[in-house]
């Protein structure tokens, strides 16, 4: 099964078979392509104070949902007429439960791209926004990984972004403990860095939608659940 | 502007890879077998059957190459894989049906209860009584309804009086859920019934002497969806209490109702494990590629 992944979806019996599934995979990466760039345009909007660019993200969080829901329809559909199994049944389902987590994702940009624009207004000199630049780049990194996992059907590079995971909430409880001491320093930040804290919040929680991702792509690969099950297990299930 | 992550110039490639229909590079037929090597679970606790090292050949031709698994009590077991695998072979070994081909020779050791089905002083009669089968078509005699399922009784001598009979069959009809439909007509000729309930009949004269095992040789491929879904209802009431061994085309079917499943190919068996598992992640790449509709 390692070997050849790249092809691993093609040569049905049925061409249509194989089209229906080719068009999933590559719909799906075009919702993962989209929410990258929803998430990295909402935290240059952000570090920027471009409110324009927070304002574009905000509108195309819509067409994200629409995304969503078209997959959704469409892995139905293959489920319906083309009773899927093995591997295909994994992909399939892996994918219905990939898209909540990708929409979710968007769900963030919009709402860091919403306090881009409340900080772009009161528009202070930045804190915290070395941290946000930080986490950003490493959960955005993450969610780059987890759908090249995805695309690649390679279960290390998912492995690896489960493991980074761990790292990002360190940052995110170093960068909160920063923020406090920003607010304790002087009242009037308490504010700002409240922001500042949510943003880094959104940013976190897309850490654990690529760490979710990465877990589906393993399931997708190895047959092996690993949702719920410490890291060392998922290292077991990978490297059989 | 994008400067803080490479990831968005690198999407259009990916995105490109995703959407190629790739070209088949291991044909499944390239794939070696070990002979004799089976993956998944073949062999249960407490068997019915427990055949080891079986190989069936017609004259020189090798039919059955080397198969051990055994068959639990009271489990319902699917044998799946292409035309031409030796399934249908396999399964006609459980109660000698192969008896009748002259070139057909089996080896290995085939045991029901621990007793040698293939011994020389075995009564096959007996065993058949035992070990039941339906086949594909639905054969039943030209008879009655109730002669068909009386038959069997009748020849093995399980009922002395009318009134026994009568109940065998009525026992019989309804275990095959047949009873309400054919109780006022159980003088008709069995040929006038519908496919589905023919099929219904078959099974009730298997019943009727009381088997411990059914064998069912695609029981469902001559019959229409709701036919196929009563008698796979039936099969899953039977399970309760008899041995279920079936042998299908449909996937689909396998996957409805049986625990286990085993795929045969060219006269291997290359895989057993519980349905749930075959469906989902089948471990063997043959398997998975029958399953997923790869090769057939």
């Amino acid at each position: 099964m390692k070997k050849d992944k790249e092809n691993a979806y093609g040569d049905h019996i049925s061409h249509d078979f194989n089209n229906d599934l080719a068009a999933l995979k590559a719909d799906f990466l075009k919702m993962g392509g989209m929410v990258e760039e929803q998430l990295n345009n909402a935290v240059i909007a952000l570090i920027d104070g471009d409110g324009n660019l927070a304002d574009e993200v905000r509108a195309k969080d819509k067409i994200v949902d629409k995304l969503e829901l078209e997959l959704d329809e469409e892995a139905t559909r293959i489920i319906a007429r083309r009773q899927p199994a093995a591997k295909d049944l994994r992909l399939v389902i892996a994918v219905i439960k990939m898209v909540a987590d990708l929409e979710r994702v968007g769900d963030e940009a919009k709402k860091i791209a919403k306090f881009a624009m409340v900080l772009a207004e009161e528009g202070q000199a930045p804190r915290g926004y070395i941290e946000v630049r930080h986490i950003s780049s490493h959960v955005s990194a993450m969610l780059h990984d987890a759908l090249d996992a995805f695309a690649r059907l390679d279960s290390e590079q998912a492995l690896r972004v489960m493991k980074e995971d761990k790292m990002v909430d360190e940052e995110y409880k170093a960068a909160t403990r920063t923020l406090l001491t920003f607010m304790m320093e002087d009242a009037r930040n308490i504010s700002r860095c409240m922001s500042v804290m949510w943003v880094l919040r959104a940013l976190e929680r897309v850490g654990d939608h690529a760490c979710n991702v990465a877990e589906h792509v393993i399931f997708m690969v190895e047959g092996e659940d690993v949702r719920h099950s410490s890291v060392e297990t998922a290292e077991k299930v990978v490297g059989r | 502007m994008n400067t803080m992550n490479p990831s968005i110039s690198a999407k259009a490639d990916r995105r490109d890879q995703g959407a190629e229909i790739p070209v088949p590079q291991d044909k499944p037929e390239d794939t070696v077998i070990e002979e004799g090597k089976t993956v998944g679970k073949p062999f249960v606790n407490d068997p019915k059957f427990k055949l080891r090292n079986v190989n069936v050949s017609y004259g020189s031709d090798r039919a059955i190459k080397n198969i051990s698994i055994d068959i639990g009590k009271h489990e319902v077991i699917s044998f799946i894989g292409p035309s031409g695998c030796g399934k249908s072979t396999f399964l006609r070994c459980l109660n000698r049906m192969n008896d009748s081909i002259q070139i057909c020779r089996v080896e290995g050791q085939l045991m029901l209860d621990d007793e040698d089905i293939y011994h020389s002083k075995r009564d096959v009669v007996e065993l058949r009584a035992r070990v039941g089968m339906v086949f594909q078509k639905p054969n039943p005699f030209p008879k009655s309804i109730y002669d068909n399922v009386a038959y069997g009784p009748r020849i093995h001598g399980l009922a002395n009086r009318k009134s026994d009979l009568d109940e065998i069959v009525e026992n019989s009809l309804r275990k095959a859920g047949l009873w309400e439909e054919a109780k006022d007509r159980l003088d008709a000729i069995a040929t006038g019934m519908s496919g589905g309930q023919q099929q219904r009949l078959c099974i009730a004269r298997a019943i009727a002497v009381s088997p411990e095992v059914i064998l069912m040789d695609e029981p469902c491929s001559a019959l229409d969806p709701i036919a196929t879904a009563r008698i796979e209802e039936l099969i899953a009431d039977m399970s309760k209490s008899y041995t279920i061994v079936i042998v299908t085309h449909s996937m689909q079917q396998a996957a409805r109702v049986s625990d286990r499943t085993a795929y045969f190919h060219l006269g291997h068996l290359v895989e057993v494990n519980e349905t749930n598992k075959i469906f989902t992640s089948p471990q063997h790449e043959l398997t998975e590629s029958y399953i997923t509709g790869r090769f057939g």
